[in-house]
């Protein structure tokens, strides 16, 4: 096991870390406050991504295509939220899967008649296509390195507009006591709506700056969905700074588990057997983690009420 | 009456499409008759004993998975591989449940879920039994009577006994004394035990006899199929169990049945490519609108409407 691959991996699982973290946010965010189980957080990703690739087609340039997609991601979600998600608060959570399940087969297929079946392309901006050389002598995707530095800037900036302003105060309020907070003459609706478009914008990011390392394509959603759920219930549902801890414990534990598990088994079993074993054991070992912190801790490692 | 109703037009059912020569349609109904058992297995904790299982998968796979093993270790009988289906079903929802009802609320959800996205991994590891192509079955469990199963109108009468013989089941168990304690514990869990009810006890027997009767519904699809693939324990084949109940009713005896059945005829009719032409590929656009209005028009799901119009 050598230092160079150790180092590797780490980043690896660092980027893939704040990546899911963009997506745990919103998703902790609009279940924390409004408490509702949103299945269709997934397909803001995916619409994020979509609009993205387009957008970088239509104008040619990564940079001015990304502020374009958030603006538009945020105003689909936003246009959701008043439309349908703002009558399911008051149901219950059974009510909310069902709704937002049947969103995501509509959008799914909405998308499929915009964009039809073939998975999109979308090339990571001009001039960060090749390798860099880290101090060390490492040589580094310099994309991915762009990716873990927007993500830990938007990390930064979502901790301090939760924590040093006005609106993140509400946020909290609402998160910790949803009906004390409307008490004090908080205007829980417009906070509602505001909470979910910045989630919808926080999907379109991590839709975005995936794009160019995963295929754009129909589907995208559902597969992350189920982790950045594993990343909220980790943290503790309402938390960002929880959301924060359990993305990174996630791509952590998720990205290590790949890259040296099968190295282990090798030195244990036959190596057909442990080609086999690898993948499977590394993708068991989230949830094991997730089981593990629930028995141990069941209201996740940061609550938000209490 | 309305019992009745349904059991003459399911019996009737193959004679009339042979009839019209639409034998295929018996085959699809064979697959909603298991489908519908195993969504009223779900609505036994989902909806009677208030148990959130987004892992139901697990076990509905677990059956098919067992079925598929034995006939390829050369146990065909129906008489061995369709009990210990049964049971291993049964016993991985055990553990599971006894792990996961410590946990409550959204958790227990969570956890379910995990347990479930385990399960599916494993298999998914069995490269001898398939891995991620799944295994086929060589045919039908043999019943050793001289009776083939391979026959579609012999299965799906098979099929709707056991369903009726399971739904019987369950509407004794559900108003014996066992039923109305669930429900009281879904109703007021303090209370209940207060009252002096075991009621881990009482929601753990409640959890591994849904296990059990999802392990027999997967049994049942491993042979209708004779397949059994990793898709049968995804997340999305238990998410897909609950929309079922949802939509059916939730805690409505027949809301696990009329949900299967309205689901999977909803899915048939709009990705039928004759009747629809190339729209037939955007069938799940109008499903969605139709679970859309669902929601917002029956609270109650389609059981609930139908309750509140005899009324």
């Amino acid at each position: 096991m050598s230092g160079i691959l150790f180092l590797e991996q780490t980043l690896n699982s660092l980027q893939f870390g704040l990546m899911l973290f963009l997506l745990a946010a919103g998703l902790t965010l609009v279940f924390g406050i409004m408490d509702m189980i949103n299945l269709a957080h997934g397909s803001l990703y995916m619409i994020g991504a979509y609009l993205m690739a387009t957008l970088a087609e239509a104008t040619g340039s990564f940079w001015v295509a990304l502020p374009l997609a958030l603006v538009a991601t945020a105003l689909v979600g936003a246009a959701l939220e008043v439309s349908l998600l703002r009558r399911l608060y008051e149901r219950d959570h059974l009510t909310q899967v069902l709704a937002t399940f049947a969103v995501i087969l509509i959008a799914n297929e909405v998308v499929r008649m915009i964009w039809g079946n073939q998975s999109l392309m979308l090339n990571p901006p001009a001039g960060l296509t090749g390798p860099v050389t880290l101090p060390g002598g490492m040589q580094y995707a310099s994309y991915r390195l762009l990716i873990i530095g927007v993500g830990a800037a938007v990390a930064v900036c979502l901790y301090l507009l939760v924590t040093r302003t006005r609106m993140g105060m509400l946020v909290r309020a609402g998160a910790s006591n949803r009906e004390m907070a409307v008490a004090m003459g908080v205007n829980i609706r417009r906070l509602f709506t505001i909470v979910f478009a910045l989630g919808a914008a926080l999907c379109a990011l991590a839709g975005a700056m995936l794009g160019p390392i995963l295929a754009v394509q129909v589907g995208m959603g559902e597969n992350i969905l189920i982790l950045a759920f594993v990343v909220i219930v980790i943290g503790g549902i309402g938390s960002i700074r929880g959301a924060f801890v359990g993305a990174l414990l996630v791509g952590l534990v998720d990205t290590m588990g790949r890259a040296l598990l099968p190295i282990a088994f090798a030195k244990l079993f036959s190596p057909p057997v442990a080609s086999n074993l690898g993948p499977s054991v590394s993708s068991i070992l989230i949830y094991v983690l997730m089981a593990a912190v629930l028995f141990l801790r069941p209201q996740g490692l940061f609550p938000a009420r209490g | 009456m309305r019992i009745l109703l349904v059991a003459l037009v399911a019996a009737a059912f193959p004679w009339v499409m042979h009839a019209l020569g639409q034998d295929f349609y018996t085959s699809f109904a064979t697959r909603v008759l298991i489908y519908a058992m195993a969504a009223a297995s779900l609505n036994l904790v989902l909806g009677y004993g208030g148990m959130v299982s987004f892992g139901h998968a697990a076990f509905f796979g677990a059956g098919a998975y067992i079925v598929a093993i034995l006939a390829a270790e050369g146990i065909t009988s129906l008489w061995i591989a369709w009990p210990v289906a049964v049971a291993g079903a049964a016993l991985a929802a055990l553990v599971i449940g006894a792990i996961s009802l410590r946990t409550r609320g959204v958790y227990f959800i969570m956890i379910t879920l995990a347990f479930a996205q385990m399960m599916y991994y494993v298999f998914i590891s069995l490269k001898a039994y398939g891995g991620d192509d799944g295994l086929s079955l060589p045919g039908r469990s043999s019943t050793g009577l001289g009776v083939s199963l391979s026959n579609d109108f012999v299965w799906y009468y098979l099929v709707l006994a056991l369903l009726a013989l399971v739904l019987f089941l369950l509407h004794r168990l559900l108003h014996a004394r066992f039923g109305r304690v669930i429900e009281a514990i879904r109703e007021n869990e303090t209370r209940a035990t207060a009252i002096g009810y075991p009621v881990y006890r009482y929601q753990l027997l409640c959890f591994v006899i849904s296990g059990a009767v999802a392990g027999l519904a997967g049994a049942l699809i491993a042979n209708q199929t004779s397949y059994a693939g990793p898709t049968l324990l995804h997340w999305v084949q238990s998410g897909t169990l609950m929309i079922m109940v949802i939509l059916g009713g939730v805690g409505r005896f027949w809301g696990g049945p009329i949900g299967a059945a309205v689901l999977l005829v909803l899915e048939e009719v709009f990705s039928a490519s004759p009747l629809l032409g190339p729209y037939a590929l955007h069938w799940q656009l109008p499903v969605g609108l139709i679970l859309l209005a669902v929601v917002l028009f029956a609270p109650q799901g389609l059981a609930g409407a139908l309750a509140k119009r005899s009324q």
